[in-house]
């Protein structure tokens, strides 16, 4: 590393890189030099003039957030001469803002507010005519108020550097300067909300929030989105137990700024009017709303009864719930049912890929990894739009370190744009890698992430291939769903105890319970397997837990209502196995989260575990999951920490046909995706996989309607 | 084509061919020593070429003054990137029409001085940016290369030196903006007209992200006869750091207003009373913009001053572009400060804070003021908002309004007062609850 | 989207003078070229000139709100702009243009009925030294008087403006003394 800077900021005698921005070496310091426009890892901009600075022998002020420290340089950081120009530019900056704080939904929280109560002047010298134009809705999600806009360009930069969409940009010039969206009079874009959260104003507002309340009002509960895989921190605002926002302000996850439209808005399915709020019982072929005691009382009693006549269960766990439990699922299963009958919808190879790693360690890329590593491998996956957030970040890596990247998928993504891009049908990724195979052994490291097209003994094939480029390699098997890595983590698998231990004997997978004639019982947990398959046991007794009443919940005789993954607390595992700490933000009335169900039900069949809390069920888990043994202070503290699964590599038959995508895109997500509003509400949804961006863009029939209320429960 | 008389007190230099029949054909131009200097500077290196330019004292006549030949030697050689020759023809800065006349009657000339700058730096490469508003222009410049590339002065191996330059014209589409160099380049790319953050110069980092030889039309219109007559005869046109001749433009009160080529340090007074008549109907002098809108005004007793750059300097004004209009005593100051800010504030490009939101500002006061409701302590404020501009703003164009605008408070305050006396009745409230 | 022959030729030799890859230089003139020749710049011409220039709708969107010469209405078959900038308004252009506005009976960026006019106040064009100017079109007119701006307006309502342009309305100035 070349030798320090040493620089001299306020008096105090300061070192730093060669090449670091003034503003950057001075927050180093703890010294707070303000600014709109700078915004770490994006573009530099020197527009809004706010971090002036006085610098020793240079005549003018000069801008801090794009001159690098220098030998020798003496700044004043809070000079007489620079507290003025902050007024001044702030002065300026309130010509023509409409100091509408009293109904802005960003009063509270707006960088503008705090900085003219830092630095402004208290009275305006301004009696002239502001500039006013009329606010812009550019679609369900993003309306636009121009007059509050300071033309920081965050937005532009964050859609365009950040996301690759492009979708805002700068219209007219001069004062009447502002935000433009990329069809004319609306967006047409992913719908993320990343320009909503950057504005350091209220210029952008959001339709699932604006005029709804003060952020005062509500209680800021950080947890992990249940939407795709990817496990991005969301921090649900909260009042009177209702949702009324998500979004990431504190960036502590490990999507940093990053969320998806999914993870910034699809939280309305939780308050969905029709979510389940009691159980239901079926009474004369009739489900009908029962208590919780009777309910409960019916199933254990019918569970104790087949359980004495050697009956078959069959149980069928979530993608969704926390890896709590879906341990204590697997656990009650083997344990209280006493069958293997356990299974969940697979999205990826997972198991296939630990068996194919057998003996090695630390050949699993964790999500750091993917900012990190020089180089990156997609195969057949639509990243933009089913690992938004790994795309985010693999395109963040090419942006700040020029990583390479390159895709093998069968139609266009936009990974595209930046990559080395091979098209490839299904089957023939092989091909297309050895094509890539010179490029891709010059590179010095890789991490390759790979689809659900990528299973058996494609899997194997894959980690040779990998191996045969002669670097390190690392390996991330896209699996869908919330908690699709933590299911399969935690044995909710036939043939797989938690921690990939081999079953004594393997029990029926997915496709067997639900084909099996002679099945007696069918548990399912936070799926919907009868939405794409039938049951063959037609007189299976069937309970369900759900947030909705289901296809399958639908077929059940027992309903239990179930709390979402935003009404309770314990750990999910995401794609790249980071272990995060969900956290109870809203509740639902009469809904109950999984964990207590399961509790509830083992007490009803007479068995003694203890207490069951989401925290004691983690702990058995950190001390029991092979690989699980994660820093309990990292997930407490809502940080993330990779959990390191292996196998032994014995016994283990992949299944690659119960491997099944999901095949959502930005705008679908299974079950949950049915009931937000909304996400169904935006022209874009629900949008194609691999859609070419030359063709037309994907407009569903009817689908532009630009309503902004939900729905009153 | 020419549109005012010329005077006997011209030293007319770049001008010289104005007045020929034909005067943008290449037949005319070559014979008037057309296209000799290009031969001479074939001969020679870059460091001899760029000496030759910095004996000739040449300062670009753009507006700032730079000197050319370090201009020139600020061109990093052998990057492996190619390297481009930018003429900047968008003449936009009020007061300024010498650039159109260079254009529309001597276009070879110009074509010359692009191409000793693009031998200079070994170029292959060069764009005239002409502002939209110059249609006619094009088709001038465009029959002009043509005729030079059917000659040879254009294309490949151009008078068998080997070396290649073509050149295209460029057509802006409506922004004062873009004649900032950096803009300019920006719009050359396609793109809104907003600077660019410097450093990197263009020199370094210009069009295209390559390095950048970038001058005005005047600059090196300049050129071509400096290497026909030498440098030092060039520099001895002028005065000391300020070389040969420049097109001022004079517009305003004067009974013969129009472009007139003079030497580097010819005195005000004198172009005033003796090159263009005097101040018309006899009225007295109030104040002459001696380089365009962006310089600060100059009060009548400050006139007595040579026209160049240092001299301008040490008044607190500028040189600029080159475009003088001059101001009898009738002069409504207050409307000119006006119609001075209305400009910055539409050109304004938008791009920072305190230059959007300070001319418009300025602009509201200025408007409000002349309409009679102004109050005293607006005239402070004004000065106070142009103060809190200057030396702020992401490029020059906010010092550009700020400059005149804190000068027309400061030397004609008893106008602004005036106006107060005028409008007792319609005066806003002194002190606005906001 | 066709344009005429001439135009394709313009858009062609523009697209080949810029370097390899660095097509959206055409941009701003290709907008404005069309424009000249359609009238305005209409989505139909946004959409064709990203198409050519390989940009998007909204990258030349932007380059459409920053340039004020290009506009989305179409204007009068003759636009006549009239500078006021300092060199004019000294000789009296702020009067011209309020002569012009009552005479034409249009505001500023409007159109008169028959389509035939356009009016706008604009910037320093680059004639201070023989202001007031106007600009029809492209075609400079120097010291414009109340007078003949009358006599112009006229002439383009008569249709004899073209045939008129460098004869009575030049603004040439003969040369009295040996060049």
């Amino acid at each position: 590393m070349a030798d320090l800077v040493n620089l001299t900021i306020d008096g105090r005698q300061l070192q730093a890189a060669p090449g670091t921005l003034l503003i950057n070496a001075a927050k180093e310091a703890g010294i707070s030099i303000p600014s709109f426009c700078y915004y770490d890892g994006l573009a530099l901009q020197a527009a809004c003039r706010m971090c002036l600075v006085e610098v020793e022998k240079t005549p003018k002020l000069q801008v801090a957030c794009t001159l690098p420290v220098t030998e020798g340089m003496v700044v004043h950081t809070d000079s007489p001469q620079v507290r003025q120009a902050r007024k001044g530019m702030l002065e300026f900056l309130l010509t023509n803002h409409p100091l509408d704080c009293p109904v802005c939904d960003k009063g509270g929280e707006c960088e503008l507010q705090d900085m003219v109560f830092r630095y402004g002047a208290g009275e305006s010298r301004f009696i002239d005519t502001k500039v006013h134009v009329d606010e812009k809705q550019w679609s369900p999600i993003v309306f636009y108020d121009a007059p509050r806009c300071i033309l920081c360009y965050r937005c532009v930069r964050i859609c365009g550097e950040g996301l690759g969409v492009n979708a805002l940009g700068i219209g007219n010039r001069g004062v009447a300067s502002e935000i433009v969206p990329n069809r004319g009079d609306h967006l047409e874009c992913d719908e993320c909300g990343a320009c909503i959260d950057i504005c350091p104003v209220g210029a952008l507002t959001s339709g699932t929030y604006r005029y709804k309340t003060r952020p005062w009002e509500m209680r800021h509960s950080p947890t992990i989105c249940t939407h795709c895989s990817n496990g991005c921190k969301t921090t649900l605002g909260v009042r009177n137990g209702e949702i009324m926002r998500a979004n990431n302000r504190d960036h502590s996850g490990v999507n940093g700024e990053f969320l998806c439209v999914k993870g910034r808005y699809a939280f309305d399915f939780n308050g969905h009017p029709d979510r389940l709020t009691s159980p239901l019982v079926r009474v004369n072929g009739e489900l009908r709303p029962a208590s919780w005691a009777i309910a409960l009382a019916t199933v254990a009693k019918k569970w104790t009864e087949l359980k004495a006549r050697k009956s078959n269960f069959g149980v069928i766990g979530s993608n969704h719930t926390s890896n709590e439990e879906n341990y204590l699922l697997q656990k009650f299963a083997r344990e209280v049912l006493g069958t293997s009958n356990i299974d969940h919808h697979r999205t990826g190879d997972v198991a296939g890929l630990l068996q194919a790693l057998h003996g090695r360690s630390n050949a699993l890329a964790t999500t750091a990894d993917l900012y990190n590593t020089k180089a990156a491998l997609v195969v057949d996956s639509d990243l933009a739009q089913e690992q938004p957030f790994l795309a985010f970040h693999l395109r963040a890596n090419m942006r700040h370190h020029k990583a390479h990247v390159y895709v093998v998928t069968p139609g266009p993504v936009r990974e595209d744009n930046y990559a080395t891009s091979v098209r490839a049908e299904l089957g023939q990724e092989f091909e297309a890698l050895e094509s890539l195979r010179e490029r891709l052994a010059a590179e010095p490291e890789l991490v390759i992430l790979f689809g659900a097209a990528i299973k058996g003994e494609a899997v194997n094939r894959l980690v040779a291939f990998g191996d045969s480029l002669g670097i390190p390699v690392k390996y991330v098997c896209l699996v869908d769903y919330s908690n699709s890595r933590g299911a399969s983590d935690m044995g909710v698998l036939p043939d797989l105890l938690p921690g990939y231990q081999p079953a004594a004997e393997p029990g029926w997978n997915y496709d067997q319970i639900l084909a099996a004639p002679d099945l007696d019982a069918l548990w399912v947990v936070g799926a919907n397997p009868l939405s794409r398959h039938q049951l063959a046991a037609k007189n299976a007794f069937v309970v369900v837990q759900d947030l909705f009443l289901t296809e399958t919940a639908q077929r059940a005789d027992v309903v239990l209502p179930a709390a979402s993954a935003y009404e309770k607390n314990g750990t999910v595992t995401n794609v790249c196995g980071d272990v995060q700490k969900l956290s109870r933000g809203p509740k639902t009335m009469g809904a109950k989260p999984d964990l207590e169900i399961i509790a509830l039900l083992a007490r009803e069949m007479r068995h003694n575990w203890g207490s069951i809390t989401p925290e004691a069920a983690f702990a058995e888990i950190r001390s029991t999951v092979r690989g699980y043994n994660v820093p309990f202070v990292v997930i407490e503290t809502g940080g993330a920490a990779a959990a390191t699964p292996s196998m032994d590599g014995t016994n283990f038959q992949s299944q690659p046909e119960l491997i099944r995508p999901a095949n959502n895109t930005l705008y679908t997500s299974g079950t949950l995706g049915r009931f937000s509003k909304m996400l169904n509400s935006l022209m874009e949804a629900p949008g194609e996989l691999y859609h070419d961006p030359r063709k037309k863009p994907v407009v569903k029939e009817g689908s532009v309607q630009l309503e902004t209320t939900r729905t009153e429960k | 084509m020419r549109y005012n008389q010329p005077s006997p007190l011209e030293v007319r230099v770049i001008s010289q061919h104005f007045d020929l029949p034909n005067s943008t054909s290449i037949e005319t131009y070559l014979a008037n020593d057309g296209y000799v200097a290009i031969r001479k500077v074939l001969g020679m290196t870059p460091e001899a070429i760029i000496e030759e330019l910095k004996t000739s004292s040449l300062r670009g006549r753009g507006g700032a003054g730079f000197p050319t030949g370090m201009k020139w030697s600020f061109v990093p050689r052998n990057t492996g990137k190619p390297t481009y020759v930018i003429c900047n023809s968008d003449e936009s800065e009020p007061g300024t029409c010498k650039d159109r006349l260079l254009m529309e009657n001597d276009p070879h000339q110009l074509i010359e001085g692009m191409l000793i700058a693009g031998w200079t730096i070994k170029s292959n490469r060069g764009y005239i940016f002409i502002r939209g508003e110059y249609r006619y222009l094009i088709d001038i410049v465009d029959r002009a290369i043509e005729e030079a590339y059917e000659r040879g002065y254009l294309g490949k191996n151009i008078l068998g030196s080997g070396w290649d330059f073509d050149l295209y014209t460029h057509t802006g589409a409506g922004a004062y903006e873009c004649g900032e160099e950096s803009a300019l380049l920006e719009s050359l790319e396609g793109k809104r007209g907003i600077p660019r953050m410097k450093p990197p110069f263009p020199a370094v980092v210009g069009a295209f992200q390559s390095p950048t030889i970038l001058n005005n039309t005047e600059t090196y219109s300049s050129i071509p006869v400096i290497f026909r007559n030498g440098g030092a005869w060039y520099a001895g046109l002028g005065t000391p750091k300020n070389g040969g001749t420049r097109l001022m433009c004079v517009s305003g009160h004067v009974n013969r207003p129009g472009v007139y080529e003079l030497p580097m340090g010819f005195n005000l007074m004198r172009l005033i009373n003796e090159v263009c008549g005097g101040v018309r109907n006899g009225k007295k002098l109030k104040a002459v913009i001696p380089g365009g809108s962006s310089s600060p005004a100059l009060k009548a007793n400050e006139c007595d001053i040579p026209l160049d750059y240092d001299s301008l300097a040490k008044a607190k004004t500028m040189a600029g572009s080159g475009g003088l209009v001059v101001l009898d005593e009738d002069t409504d100051i207050v409307a000119v400060a006006l119609r001075t800010m209305k400009f910055y504030a539409h050109e304004s490009c938008g791009w920072c804070i305190p230059c959007r939101e300070g001319t418009t500002w300025l602009k509201k006061i200025l408007s409000r003021y002349h309409e009679g409701g102004g109050r005293r302590s607006d005239i402070d404020l004004i000065g106070e908002l142009a103060a809190n501009m200057l030396g702020r703003t992401f490029c020059p164009l906010g010092d550009a309004a700020a400059m005149p605008t804190a000068a027309f408070v400061a030397k004609f305050r008893d106008d602004f007062e005036a106006y107060l006396e005028k409008n007792k009745s319609a005066q806003a409230p002194e002190l606005a609850v906001v | 989207m066709t344009f005429s022959p001439a135009l394709e030729a313009r858009f062609e030799k523009l697209l080949n003078s810029y370097p390899p890859g660095r097509q959206r230089s055409a941009v701003v003139p290709m907008l404005l070229y069309a424009q000249d020749e359609i009238g305005c710049v209409t989505q139909e011409l946004v959409e064709e000139v990203a198409r050519r220039c390989g940009v998007t709708p909204l990258q030349v969107d932007e380059v459409i709100g920053y340039y004020s010469m290009l506009h989305r209405k179409p204007l009068g078959k003759y636009h006549v702009q009239v500078c006021t900038n300092i060199a004019c308004q000294a000789l009296g252009a702020e009067d011209l243009y309020e002569h012009a506005s009552r005479t034409l009976c249009v505001g500023n960026r409007e159109v008169t009925p028959d389509g035939l006019i356009s009016l706008e106040e604009v910037e320093c064009m680059g004639a201070c030294s023989w202001a007031p100017a106007i600009q029809i079109n492209y075609d400079f007119h120097h010291h414009v008087t109340p007078e003949r701006f009358d006599r112009l307006m006229q002439a383009l309502r008569d249709g004899v403006y073209e045939k008129e342009r460098d004869t009575k309305f030049s603004n040439a100035v003969q040369p009295t003394e040996p060049a």
